[in-house]
């Protein structure tokens, strides 16, 4: 079986730096690390190659060419071959377009090396967070799709069986392949690299793959995205609260309940 | 400090954080609690190649020495000493084999042991002779194509669990000391069995068993080198393993360190953080000093001695010998005086600092919730196995009379 | 497909195995926001099995939906991405709105994406505010960078949508006059579909959903032990509260992944979040520091969540929570 995971680069620390000047996240010295919601999905794409004999797993990223790290971490863990998709022409595409682009970088896979039968994406990107791209890329592929999947308890060449986490409970779906699935933290517990695997990732050649080589629809990628950022802000900071008067804590609970009624949460 | 690794050696200090931070330090407390053998942390730590830094690459080794071996043993030690044990006796069966083995002997068992998908265990204490392994009273005997074994062995750290065993017993009970030699056992060979299991008061991560021989046959090519030399081999195996207990105390103490000053910190008395007093801060001072003496100490030795070791490996495979006998040929010199200094120095180290920091955190700091007292019943450890830190300084002390001797001999030739 | 010819507001309401889901109640709030600048009407869509909106549908249009389309189809039974885009995109097509909001949830999420392509439409994911720009576009706020921004969006072209994040806008209240229920035409011989929903398992605790709740009590490191999640699940149920916890106590195995706020778990948005012996790590302010309300019990007054929290109460949370508990039972009487 031919998969493709989608990973992005992403800022590794939760805390992070904000330019109050222009409203963005500073971005010299800040350390990226592959997203980490992406890391289940090629634990999974890596288990699923490991069950079903003669699979392979590509890797494709879109990001700036710093992104090859990202690319190579996965490679480190034992996917196959990893591809940057950079080109200016995609710089300011949105969530929609960059599902389009790795359309396009899906497509030209499957006709290199045969048909990609399963996508798996990330839930959603702790920096973006909109959790969009995977079942975007299912409608550009024209593919059927599942999101927040949690366990995929049964898998073969033509069908996959997925198990996906709700509000209320748990669906099952069933997939017809090709499909795309983007998994949720949980669905398994993502291994750490080995050194020979470090090792031969740091040789590997990550092919990098432009406009030239997606041919993508430029009318909806880049520039041309349907959404925008208009601007970035630092969030107003919540104002220091007060602290719970009382010496025992029978006489702060009665504090405490006794605001609470004030605002009608009792 | 920035001790000039190499890029191989960053990234195995990285990866063997990483297992030790995400994998180790979640469980650790279970292990301790219970004596459990850790077995899946085990295969994290094979499957990230750690059991192979050390090992040369043609028997599955990634090439390293003794300092990448130090390494791995002082980052996975930060979390947990007792799991990073696992892989410090693999590297004691291990480095008898490389030193004194033939190549066919380093094929077949080092690659395994590379593997990590068997273990490696060493055992020479027997309830009569601990410092004195003169007087090992397991003896082996040759019948045909076997040697039979006889005798009982004790605290064998990774006891049971291991599947490989270098075991030293006598072959010629007449001639003492020249008479020990030096076997590889492997588990399952009928005659060898486990029995009593330790209860330790560290260390718990790691299953601590007395080995019983009885009428155990085992196949004369087990042998390592030649009847007789195993007092040999264990004294050149102590010299490059010890910079490994060495590391392993280094990694308590700065675990415990690390798991301090977090406290300290935070912990407020008086109205301020108890970090922001004098008393506490020359105590945090006292440690960190000495960590860092430690590991300069530690790191030098490891590559004065790697300098040496490597050509000597890389010469025994181009020329199929051993890799003793490559080390006699380019006269490679004995390290027992520098071994020695880092394992007493690092140990003892270990000790203070682990003391010193359940006193630092106070009350909590003597608690089983939390992780501070564990380092200090760990490094307890450190510094009596591998030769009691007693036996280390007379070792030193006999090394620094023999080298005087030596020099004074040359100075009156000069004059 | 640069204009938007289409005219009117559209909200998707989420129906869950008969049982609808209140956040569309918060997305007639947000559309009739924006209608006031608009005025181009607000409606809802609501998609299920056969014989099984027409409560939801009513109960819809009481509360401020001019018209509510009613989807049936079997294959519309369960949430299957590929059969709602294709029953909604027909409708699209038909009544050509200018705006659609659905519900950040799992299912809007995606729903929204897959019909965003569909529709080429512009799509702006898990909106906290809207409004719209001085051209008339939907214009929305969402946070991202695990809260540490506050980003401006803005749709350009085509089709406008937004997926809001739950619990972001009051619940509109029952209007003084009922909308109409449509049954729309739903015919899936062009859909091709390939997916099949194949069954769902209810969660067996029956706990008030951590998305969508009000009120949540959360526990972290300070509980000492999964033991200590009793205490939480006291408190939770005196408050009639759903059950949150930190990562660290869901790495640790005390209670299960679907607990978790924060980064990698969910982002919440109560009225009310009571923090109990959560120190307050940035990933887990992420996922709830827009609580109404923030409540910290804590034994370290100068963590950072005593710090956010509008009632801070200092003490062993084993020895406050139940006197907590122990008050409101007297209160109630």
């Amino acid at each position: 079986m031919n998969i493709v995971v989608c990973v992005k680069q992403t800022p590794a620390s939760a805390n992070l730096p904000i330019d109050l000047a222009t409203g963005r996240i500073k971005t010299e010295g800040l350390q990226l690390g592959v997203n980490p919601f992406d890391e289940y999905a090629i634990e999974e794409a890596l288990r699923l190659k490991e069950r079903l004999p003669g699979s392979s797993v590509s890797v494709l990223s879109f990001g700036a060419a710093a992104a090859e790290e990202a690319l190579r971490s996965a490679l480190a863990l034992g996917c196959d071959e990893g591809i940057l998709l950079y080109d200016p022409a995609f710089e300011q595409s949105d969530s929609l377009a960059t599902a389009h682009l790795l359309c396009a970088a899906v497509r030209k896979l499957s006709k290199a090396k045969g048909a990609v039968a399963l996508v798996l994406c990330g839930k959603q990107t702790n920096d973006g967070e909109s959790g969009q791209v995977g079942a975007a890329l299912g409608a550009w592929l024209d593919w059927p799709a599942a999101s927040c999947v949690k366990k995929i308890p049964q898998a073969d060449d033509s069908k996959i069986v997925v198990e996906r986490l709700m509000e209320d409970g748990v669906d099952t779906v069933e997939l017809p392949l090709p499909a795309v699935v983007s998994v949720i933290k949980g669905i398994n517990e993502p291994r750490l690299p080995s050194l020979k695997g470090k090792m031969a990732a740091k040789k590997a050649v990550v092919a990098r793959w432009g406009q030239a080589e997606l041919a993508a629809d430029v009318s909806q990628i880049g520039a041309s995205s349907a959404s925008v950022v208009v601007k970035t802000a630092p969030p107003e900071t919540r104002s220091a609260g007060m602290t719970v008067p009382g010496g025992s804590p029978e006489e702060k609970a009665a504090f405490l309940v006794q605001k609470l009624k004030e605002l009608k949460f009792i | 400090m920035d001790y000039g690794l190499t890029e191989q050696q960053r990234e195995i200090v990285e990866l063997a954080r990483q297992i030790a931070q995400k994998k180790i330090k979640p469980v650790r407390e279970h292990y301790d609690k219970t004596e459990e053998f850790p077995w899946p942390i085990v295969e994290e730590i094979a499957k990230a190649d750690l059991f192979a830094v050390y090992l040369p690459e043609e028997c599955g080794g990634l090439g390293g020495g003794t300092l990448e071996l130090a390494l791995v043993a002082e980052e996975l030690s930060k979390a947990c000493g007792g799991i990073a044990l696992s892989v410090a006796t693999s590297a004691l069966c291990a480095i008898p084999i490389l030193l004194y083995g033939t190549p066919q002997q380093r094929k077949r068992w080092l690659s395994e042991l590379a593997s990590g998908k068997r273990l490696g265990a060493f055992t020479i204490t027997e309830p009569g002779a601990g410092s004195d392994a003169t007087a090992t009273k397991a003896a082996a005997r040759l019948d045909g194509d076997h040697y039979v074994l006889n005798g009982i062995k004790n605290f064998c750290s990774t006891g049971s669990a291991a599947e490989l065993y270098t075991v030293f017993a006598s072959t010629n009970p007449n001639r003492g000391a020249r008479g020990i030699s030096a076997f590889v056992v492997e588990k399952g060979t009928p005659g060898f069995t486990f029995g009593k299991k330790e209860e330790k008061m560290g260390i718990r991560a790691n299953s601590t068993y007395e080995l019983v021989f009885e009428n155990c046959r085992i196949p004369k090519e087990n042998l390592l080198y030649k009847e007789g030399y195993g007092l040999f081999v264990a004294q050149d195996t102590f010299d490059c393993s010890r910079p490994g207990v060495a590391a392993q105390a280094l990694g308590i103490a700065q675990g415990a360190l690390d798991e301090t000053l977090a406290y300290i910190r935070m912990r407020k008395q008086f109205g301020q953080s108890i970090s922001s007093f004098q008393a506490i801060q020359h105590m945090m001072a006292d440690c960190a000093t000495s960590i860092e003496a430690g590991r300069a100490l530690l790191y030098s030795t490891c590559r004065a001695m790697d300098r040496e070791l490597k050509p000597a490996v890389d010469k025994a495979i181009q020329e199929g010998t051993t890799v003793f006998e490559a080390m006699e040929k380019l006269g490679s010199r004995r390290w027992t005086k520098e071994s020695g200094m880092c394992k007493v120095f690092c140990s003892d180290t270990a000790m203070r600092v682990t003391t010193d920091c359940v006193q630092m955190c106070g009350g909590i700091g003597y608690m089983r919730d939390f992780p501070v007292e564990k380092y200090m019943r760990d490094a307890k450890i450190t510094q009596i196995y591998e030769g009691t830190n007693q036996i280390q300084r007379n070792e030193i002390a006999m090394m620094m009379i023999k080298e005087a001797a030596s020099k004074s001999r040359k100075e009156l030739v000069s004059a | 497909m640069a204009e938007n010819p289409g005219k009117g507001i559209w909200c998707v309401a989420e129906l869950r195995h008969g049982a609808l889901v209140p956040t569309i109640f918060e997305l007639l709030s947000a559309a009739r926001s924006l209608d006031q600048v608009s005025k181009e009407g607000v409606c809802a869509v609501v998609l299920g099995g056969p014989g099984k909106t027409a409560p939801a549908a009513k109960e819809i249009a009481s509360r401020g939906a001019q018209r509510v389309f009613v989807l049936e189809h079997a294959l519309l039974d369960g949430f299957l991405e590929e059969a709602y885009a294709r029953a909604l995109k027909d409708l699209i097509e038909r009544e050509k709105p200018s705006k659609i909001l659905l519900p950040a949830s799992v299912a809007g999420r995606s729903l929204a994406a897959r019909l965003a392509v569909a529709c080429r439409a512009g799509l702006l994911g898990d909106v906290t505010a809207v409004a719209l720009d001085s051209s008339g576009n939907l214009e929305a706020l969402r946070p991202c960078y695990g809260g540490n921004l506050l980003a401006t969006v803005a749709v350009r072209r085509g089709l406008q949508m937004a997926t809001v994040r739950p619990m972001a806008f009051p619940r509109a209240a029952q209007a003084s006059s009922s909308g109409e229920v449509v049954a729309a035409p739903v015919d899936p011989s062009s859909w091709g579909l390939r997916g099949r929903f194949a069954g769902f398992a209810p969660e067996e605790s029956k706990e008030i959903d951590l998305s969508s709740a009000e009120k949540i009590v959360s526990g972290g490191r300070g509980l000492g032990s999964a033991k200590g999640f009793e205490l939480i699940r006291d408190l939770a149920h005196a408050l009639g509260a759903a059950v949150g916890a930190s990562r660290a106590v869901v790495d640790s195995g005390w209670i299960a992944y679907r607990h978790q706020v924060g980064l990698t778990g969910r982002a919440v948005r109560p009225k009310l979040y009571v923090a109990c012996g959560i120190s307050g790590q940035v990933q887990h302010l992420a996922g709830m520091s827009s609580s109404d309300v923030i409540v910290a019990i804590n034994s370290d007054p100068q963590c950072p969540m005593m710090k956010l929290a509008n009632f801070a109460v200092q003490g062993d949370l084993h020895q406050i929570i139940p006197a907590v508990v122990a008050e409101i039972k007297k209160q109630r009487g």
